[in-house]
């Protein structure tokens, strides 16, 4: 069974292309990443370069960089993984002043050239990191590897890569009998989250339900503030919040994909205005925190309404485009989607209605596919590390063909990206993470249903126990003989 | 004062109506003094969504819990009744029960049309099922999963019964503790913050004769055209407890003294909160009891044959909490009633298993019709395990001393360690009779590892299900079945003469051939030692050197001998 111990994913590449209409020259640059000893991922960009097209003057030949983004889109070889850039005059007055990199919504740049080749190549090398991968990206995605304490509390923060996702929008309104709370999900969901799943469909499937949870209290009581009159949650109280609300929310019985939790707490009446605290102390400007790989938590005050004597339960309407402002945002830091510290000469186009750009779509497909060759190669490996523990384990042949298909399909993920082509690599790594999963949980390899040894030497005690006596007795008598002899001599003497 | 608290349930109903569907959430709790002296407790919390959970489409959720709605929307569950019980119902002592459970856990569930893998469904909602109510249900299988075909109709709407969609299982041996009542009282609305459901106190409904929780979901019509379909949840809980005891022989009774809470408020997302209290006067005589404080309004209504007059109290009217901030609901008896005969309802039915030794044994059913004049049907079920191998050819049905031909007979046989048998029969119950029904079985002998931990404690067979369609002693009046309280509009009755009546028999406990498990064990101790005294033997007889020694000092004899000289006083040798 030793076939199946497969090491660390040694000596991938990747090749993020850049492919063009004509391909005159290329030439390319390779990186290597070693996030621990045994893993080493090896990036190569191919870069092609050619002049522009007559079409493409022409969509360049507008007044805004976003114009330009958008006219030239039609124009692209759309491919997954691939990147074009369009490097265009110091003189021209697409970029505005003091931004030398502008990146679009989709699959393009443009450049400012000046300074040099070498100022441009530095541009060029920055803008396809941010674009498709970085060595801290790569080194998340691929944590569990890592020994801890070498990375940085952000990157454990990145859901793991799964088939799929459920994402739960929970109102929480502890206190029904003042508030009446409604909130109309259903059109938020659809104009606001819908979008940007549509776009992340390709990544895995999702699915989206809410539901609201009365007398659902949090588990800290919050502390009083005089001088603002308020209430308020210190950051360090934080950690549990969650857990008395978490057994309420009902996880997903009917799936096993990882679920995402976002919950609108409506405080009660009696501790309200509540805000959140940060670790200094200020209170924080959105009201919300987020847990990693479990989701988002945001308060949402009731203003207190302008004569006491108004009838309960007061009736709030949930104003949903402040709420999905924050829940988007904190969807797109679980997904590990925030936007990196960048140069100050760099310029990203936000990603519109759609909420998501198309090469931060590649970004999230090379960071899982590398994340799943990882867990395939992992599960394997604890597999054999089983096998190699329990000797008569029975392997049958679903779950051997399963293995195999495992391991050929994790192949061609690495032959796939290694050729650039991000989506079939994708593809396969998810059908090696499945299969690699249903042969680690079938429940034949349950190690419980085998007997240790020990226990079968406990039976035999009765056996071993009474023999051992005359042998040790005789033992003890050898030994003490032994002893008498060598006195004896030195009586003689 | 009535407009605003119409206003009041206006407002706390206001939010969803707008987006996929109204939801409403009614709550009640019927408490009725039983005939034995016994206090019986039933809450019921019904959720009513008016959106079709089939469709796939509907992800919010408001007051029905999502996580049965979403249950319900992956597995294709057409209509789903669990109860989990902990105790027997005792029909001839206490009456009629307004809704039954057979001791353990019972479900069934029938399928929707375009489920193809029927058995696969069924055996995944078990498990999530058992995950959610945090009970054993993942224990049923298909050797105690059965199809009946005539007892369990869909409740719910339903267009075509095709049995091959339903699944019915019990687990008798099943413990219901407060781990299963937690989950439950989280899937109501208000938990149990808020309205009855702060009566549900672990600690005090454990500590009764009977417990019983279930959970109801069944397709219901929109309105009266029935042109949309709406989903409603049942919770029910029924818990009876022995005042009589428990009071020193006094039969008076509060909420306190059964809940050690009292109410203070209506679920603030209830439409409707109201407790209604049974005091139906008995044998014709005047009210001997009295209900403190004086109910909000008293209601008239033919329940189960029998007419019933109940007091209730409306926890949306706030003239009831004006005097006092909680109400505590006291009935007394005005003067200690003598023990009258107790009142015998019209169907019930007893089970028992007799013989003698560990071969062969019978299972006895006696059913009981007392209704002075008419005959009428019932559907009997009986689930054997596999193990009890009935002998069908002795099956005989008995009534007053001759033979009674069951008019339908579905008898499905045991494969061993596959499924169960299964037993459905209609026999026809003439007027004030006992029948009598007794089959014959032979114990299997089961393997080792299927012997489940203290085996001595015996096998259960579940209970069997009797299933009737009673006649009514008084005419029954067509009334507004939503309306009414409590049950009776869970099952449909057919004309008003007469009302369905679902009982369920005592679980049986039957004694298999134990073997001795400590046996093998036994045997290799035994085998080891005389191996082990061989070999000792053998192993000094070749090891140890022999040789002849001279007595060097006085043995043990002469020793004692010289002890009696010395007493005796003659020297020693």
């Amino acid at each position: 069974m030793g076939l199946w111990k497969v090491g660390g994913v040694a000596g991938l590449s990747l090749w993020a292309m850049e492919r063009s209409l004509q391909s005159p020259r290329t030439h390319s640059i390779t990186h290597a990443f070693s996030p621990t000893v045994r893993t080493s991922v090896m990036s190569r960009y191919e870069m092609v370069y050619r002049g522009t097209t007559a079409q493409e003057e022409a969509a360049l030949d507008v007044a805004t960089a976003r114009e330009a983004d958008a006219a030239l889109h039609p124009l692209q070889d759309a491919s997954l993984g691939s990147l074009t850039v369009y490097v265009v005059p110091e003189t021209s007055s697409l970029l505005p002043q003091g931004v030398s990199v502008y990146v679009g919504k989709h699959r393009s740049a443009l450049v400012k050239a000046g300074g040099g080749l070498a100022a441009l190549r530095t541009h060029l090398r920055q803008l396809t990191q941010v674009m498709s991968f970085t060595a801290s990206s790569i080194a998340a995605v691929l944590s569990d590897r890592v020994p801890d304490g070498q990375l940085g509390p952000d990157t454990r923060r990145h859901l793991k890569s799964s088939l799929g996702y459920e994402i739960t929008f929970s109102l929480l309104n502890p206190d029904p009998k003042s508030h009446a709370v409604h909130w109309d999900i259903e059109h938020a969901v659809n104009r606001y989250v819908q979008p940007i799943l549509d776009k992340l469909s390709l990544v895995a499937n999702f699915s989206v339900d809410s539901q609201i949870l009365y007398y659902a209290v949090l588990g800290v009581t919050p502390r009083f503030d005089k001088e603002s009159s308020s209430f308020l949650l210190s950051a360090h109280s934080l950690p549990h919040v969650i857990n008395p609300v978490e057994a309420r929310l009902g996880s997903s019985a009917a799936s096993l994909y990882p679920v995402l939790n976002f919950l609108l707490y409506v405080p009660e009446r009696s501790h309200s205005p509540l805000y959140i605290q940060d670790k200094d102390g200020a209170p924080v400007s959105t009201n919300a925190f987020h847990s990693p790989r479990w989701g988002g938590i945001m308060v949402y005050n009731v203003e207190a309404p302008a004569s006491p004597q108004a009838s309960l339960p007061l009736h709030v309407d949930v104003d949903m485009v402040r709420v999905m402002e924050i829940f988007l945002a904190q969807l797109r830091l679980l997904f590990g989607l925030s936007r990196e510290e960048l140069p100050p000469e760099f310029l990203l186009e936000s990603p519109g209605n759609e909420g998501l750009a198309d090469w931060e779509l590649d970004r999230l497909l090379w960071a899982h596919t590398l994340e799943n060759i990882a867990t395939v190669s992992t599960t394997l490996t604890s597999l054999a590390q089983l096998l190699d523990k329990i000797g008569n384990i029975v392997i049958k042949d679903d779950v051997a063909s399963e293995v195999y298909q495992a391991v050929a399909s994790a192949q061609t993920a690495v032959a796939e990206l290694s050729l650039g082509h991000l989506h079939s690599a994708f593809q396969a790594s998810k059908k090696a993470v499945t299969s690699s999963e249903r042969a680690f949980f079938d429940p034949s390899l349950l190690h419980l249903l085998y007997f240790p040894d020990d226990q079968k030497f406990a039976i035999y005690i009765p056996l071993f126990l009474p023999m051992a006596v005359p042998i040790l007795l005789s033992l003890a008598k050898i030994v003490r003989e032994t002893r008498q002899r060598k006195k004896e001599p030195t009586k003689m003497d | 004062m009535l407009a605003a608290a119409a206003l009041l349930v206006l407002l706390a109903a206001g939010p969803g109506r707008a987006d996929t569907g109204r939801d409403a959430l009614r709550e009640e709790l019927l408490l009725s003094p039983l005939p034995a002296g016994d206090v019986a407790a039933t809450f019921q919390f019904r959720t009513r969504w008016d959106a079709d959970l089939q469709r796939g489409a509907v992800s919010h959720y408001r007051l029905f819990p999502k996580a049965l709605g979403r249950l319900v929307a992956a597995l294709g569950v057409r209509e789903l009744h669990l109860a989990l019980t902990q105790g027997f119902w005792r029909t001839r002592t206490w009456g009629q029960p307004p809704l039954q459970a057979p001791a353990g856990a019972e479900l069934w569930v029938w399928f929707q049309p375009t489920v193809t893998d029927v058995d696969k469904a069924w055996k995944e909602l078990s498990n999530i099922l058992s995950g959610i109510f945090c009970a054993s249900l993942n224990f049923i299988d298909s050797t105690n999963t059965v199809t009946p075909t005539a007892s369990f109709r869909p409740l719910g709407l339903a267009n075509g019964t095709d049995h091959h969609l339903l699944r019915y299982a019990v687990l008798p041996r099943e413990v219901v503790c407060t781990e299963n009542l937690t989950p439950w009282k989280k899937l109501l609305p208000c938990g149990s913050k808020a309205g009855l459901a702060v009566l549900l106190k672990a600690e005090r409904l454990f500590h009764s004769s009977y417990h019983s929780q279930a959970v109801h979901i069944r397709p219901v019509c929109r309105d009266a055209s029935c042109l949309a379909v709406s989903w409603e949840l049942r919770q029910t809980l029924t818990v009876v407890f022995d005042t009589f005891s428990s009071g020193q022989g006094k039969k008076d009774w509060s909420l306190f003294k059964m809940f050690s809470r009292t109410l203070t408020d209506a679920c603030p997302l209830a439409s409707e909160s109201k407790v209604y209290v049974d005091i139906s006067p008995k044998n014709k005589e005047k009210e001997l009891l009295e209900v403190t404080p004086p109910p909000t309004s008293v209601l008239e209504a033919v329940v189960q044959g029998d007419k019933r007059t109940y007091a209730v109290y409306d926890l949306l009217s706030p003239s009831l909490f004006n005097t006092s901030r909680s109400l505590n609901v006291q009935l007394k008896w005005k003067r200690p009633q003598e023990s009258s005969e107790l009142p015998v309802p019209i169907l019930h039915a007893h089970r028992y298993v007799s013989g003698y030794g560990l071969q062969t044994g019978e299972i006895s059913t006696l059913i009981y019709n007392t209704h002075p004049y008419r005959a009428f049907p019932v559907v009997l079920l009986e689930t054997v395990p596999w193990y009890l191998r009935l002998y069908v050819h002795t099956l005989t049905i008995i009534t007053k001393g001759k033979e009674n031909k069951p008019s339908y007979i579905h008898y499905q046989p045991a494969q061993d360690r596959r499924r169960p048998h299964l037993l459905e029969m209609l026999i026809q119950l003439p007027a004030n009779s006992v029948t009598k029904i007794t089959i014959q079985f032979e114990r299997a002998l089961l393997k080792w590892t299927e012997y489940p931990p203290d085996p001595n404690h015996g096998f259960y067979v579940s209970s069997s299900v009797l299933s009737a369609l009673v006649p009514s002693v008084i005419a029954m009046k067509d009334m507004d079945v939503e309306q009414s309280p409590l049950f009776t509009s869970l099952f449909p009755s057919s004309d008003g003469s007469s009302y369905f009546v679902r009982l369920y028999t005592e679980p049986l406990l039957v004694n298999l051939p134990t073997p001795d498990f400590s046996m093998p064990y036994n045997v290799i101790c035994l085998t080891c030692t005389v191996v082990a005294v061989c070999y000792g033997s053998f192993y000094n007889l070749l090891t140890r050197t022999f040789h002849v020694e001279e007595p060097s000092r006085a043995g043990l004899a002469k020793r004692l001998a010289n002890v009696i000289r010395k007493f005796r006083g003659v020297p020693p040798l």
